[in-house]
């Protein structure tokens, strides 16, 4: 009875340790999904583009200041989609990094459990409105005034697009910040305190300084989710294929040109490849972002563990 | 007490003839001027949001009726509802949770639970890389390698594949955020009890996470019911019925609002609208649920 029950008590050891292993093994080969998947995304671009980067080579598309993909003498410049990215994301920054780091400070330092419980899941869900709904709004409201104010005979440009852009990557910025100053050490708090500080000298002498390599991860991501925003540029930048010599004429970006073009031409030809080399160069832009912000991040994680 | 209270209560209770510091003054100025700068700061942000949501209640409950959101588009798109793209978003998240729910809740747990040193900082930066990684990046992939490469065309299969690539990092990072905010202890009793370190992994750990897991989850897969930009080329319609197979392209709430809006021959603002009050009031009521009931958790669960 008695051995016969222990037999029974190492059977089942021996199938817990057995699953055990089988399930650990899975998982721990599941969990490389990530990795595959952002290989998978290179080896495609790379693939796809192989054709326009012989054909034509990087350096000619890259620098090149005309895109004019369909007429007979084709030419494939990325610089109007470019230049126009450069506008969308240099304006969506200057709204969203001060605005999104002073609420930050205001969720972080200020407000009471309260108003920051509120406040953080009406931020989380904006971050979940769909970007196609920020461009909807944006074309009904802001274009025609924006086409008023500044005396345009349209307000589908660049700054409108940068403003829209810089609503969409709020959210971004405040949480990612706010978690960076919410991750300093309350010692820190009341030793500023204690010192005679108040909250406002505590904040920008102590907070802000032991939070800023977090900050700056927030600003680069809020960068990169700029560049890479598509349906609100394609609603209100306008669309124009020539380089935009100030915000306030008709742009087209990268992603938008991308977006508009891919679905229309020819699968396999020299413009579809060209598309897949602008993909590529946006990828590697934002991987690269991403890579510093992820690494700035870390740095100050491991800087306030306790 | 706060600053405020004690500068007066200082200055009050000072002898005549004795002055409080101007220097703490002037901080007590400063103070109240960076709270309405910074509180302003996140007001006007709020506002924004409200403002967006309120406009889009007022402009589409108009047009929203038990006949919009049952019968599919009419008279060349200019009348009708939006059966076939509330149906079609539908499948394309049905298809994502079937996906990426797996993998995603796998990955989480292999993080939090097994994964050390390297191989574990590597995953995490390949997954914080993903989350960075343009949407019309992942158009583009998913044309490529799912429509062309694997041969899904334009379908519902090669759109919810794409969608499954975006959602992943969302629940992947979900998962192991609530498994992380388990205590140690739990882990530990169950190890000392003589579980393995799967058994107490699959019966104590994830069992009691489990709310977490589901609300993050759930908040992944409604953002991809938002996405446009992986869709564009994978396989979404400007019109198709009802799609009776994955194999079929099919409509989706969020390109419909985008083509209908950008749409300059036939206009039609009220189905704009309405689709637009659809797509954001399913996404707000999923929201709202969320927080709400993850606000309950809170009071009732303490570690």
């Amino acid at each position: 009875m008695k051995s016969a029950h222990h037999r029974l008590d190492i059977s089942r050891m021996g199938f817990s340790r057995t699953a055990d292993v089988v399930a650990r093994t899975i998982i721990s080969v599941v969990a490389w999904v990530a990795i595959v998947i952002l290989a998978g995304i290179a080896a495609f671009l790379i693939q796809n583009s192989l054709k326009a980067l012989q054909e034509l080579g990087l350096w000619h598309m890259v620098a090149g200041s005309d895109w004019f993909p369909t007429s007979a003498n084709a030419s494939f410049g990325f610089l109007p989609a470019e230049v126009g990215s450069i506008w969308v994301t240099a304006i969506a920054l200057m709204l969203c990094v001060p605005f999104g780091i002073l609420a930050a400070i205001y969720l972080s330092e200020f407000a009471n459990s309260r108003v920051k419980e509120v406040g953080k899941t009406i931020i989380e869900f904006m971050a979940a409105v769909p970007s196609v709904v920020f461009g909807l709004i944006g074309m009904t409201l802001l274009v025609p005034l924006i086409a008023r104010i500044f005396d345009l005979s349209s307000g589908l440009t660049g700054f409108t697009a940068g403003l829209c852009v810089g609503i969409v990557c709020l959210p971004t910025i405040i949480s990612i910040s706010e978690d960076a100053m919410h991750a300093v050490p309350d010692e820190l708090r009341q030793g500023a305190l204690a010192l005679g500080n108040n909250r406002w000298q505590m904040a920008y002498k102590v907070i802000v300084p032991a939070a800023s390599s977090g900050i700056f991860a927030a600003v680069m991501l809020g960068l990169g989710r700029a560049i890479g925003e598509t349906m609100v540029v394609l609603m209100v930048a306008g669309n124009a294929g020539i380089i935009p010599t100030s915000p306030f004429l008709a742009a087209r970006t990268m992603t938008a040109t991308i977006a508009q073009e891919t679905g229309e031409v020819v699968r396999g030809g020299l413009h579809f490849s060209v598309l897949f080399v602008m993909g590529l160069v946006l990828f590697t832009i934002t991987f690269l972002i991403n890579l510093v912000a992820d690494s700035v991040l870390e740095r100050q994680r491991r800087r306030w563990r306790r | 007490m706060s600053q405020a209270a004690s500068v007066r209560t200082l200055a009050k209770a000072a002898p005549q003839g004795l002055v409080v510091n101007p220097r703490i003054k002037h901080a007590h100025y400063f103070e109240t001027a960076a709270r309405i700068i910074t509180g302003g700061a996140l007001v006007a942000v709020i506002s924004v949001i409200v403002f967006v949501l309120g406009y889009i209640l007022y402009r589409g409950i108009g047009s929203l009726s038990w006949e919009f959101i049952s019968t599919p588009p009419q008279a060349r798109m200019t009348e009708g509802g939006i059966l076939p793209a509330l149906i079609g978003t539908l499948w394309l998240v049905l298809l994502t949770a079937v996906f990426a729910l797996p993998v995603g809740i796998a990955t989480g747990i292999y993080l939090s639970e097994f994964a050390k040193g390297r191989i574990a900082r590597f995953i995490r930066v390949a997954i914080a890389n993903m989350a960075g990684v343009p949407s019309v990046i992942y158009g583009l992939f998913g044309f490529a390698a799912f429509s062309i490469a694997l041969g899904f065309s334009k379908s519902l299969l090669a759109m919810g594949l794409t969608l499954t690539c975006v959602t992943l990092p969302v629940i992947i990072t979900a998962t192991e955020e609530a498994l992380k905010q388990l205590p140690k202890e739990l882990r530990l009793a169950s190890l000392a009890l003589g579980a393995t370190r799967w058994r107490t992994t699959w019966r104590i750990v994830v069992p009691t996470a489990a709310p977490g897991i589901i609300t993050g989850s759930i908040l992944g897969l409604s953002r991809a019911a938002g996405e446009t930009a992986p869709i564009l080329f994978t396989g979404v319609a400007f019109f198709a019925p009802t799609a009776q197979s994955l194999m079929q392209p099919s409509m989706a709430l969020p390109y419909h609002l985008y083509i209908m809006a950008t749409q300059p021959v036939r206009p039609a603002p009220h189905i704009v609208w309405g689709t637009a009050l659809v797509l954001v009031g399913m996404l707000s009521i999923i929201n709202a649920g969320i927080a709400l009931w993850r606000s309950r958790k809170r009071k009732k669960l303490k570690w």
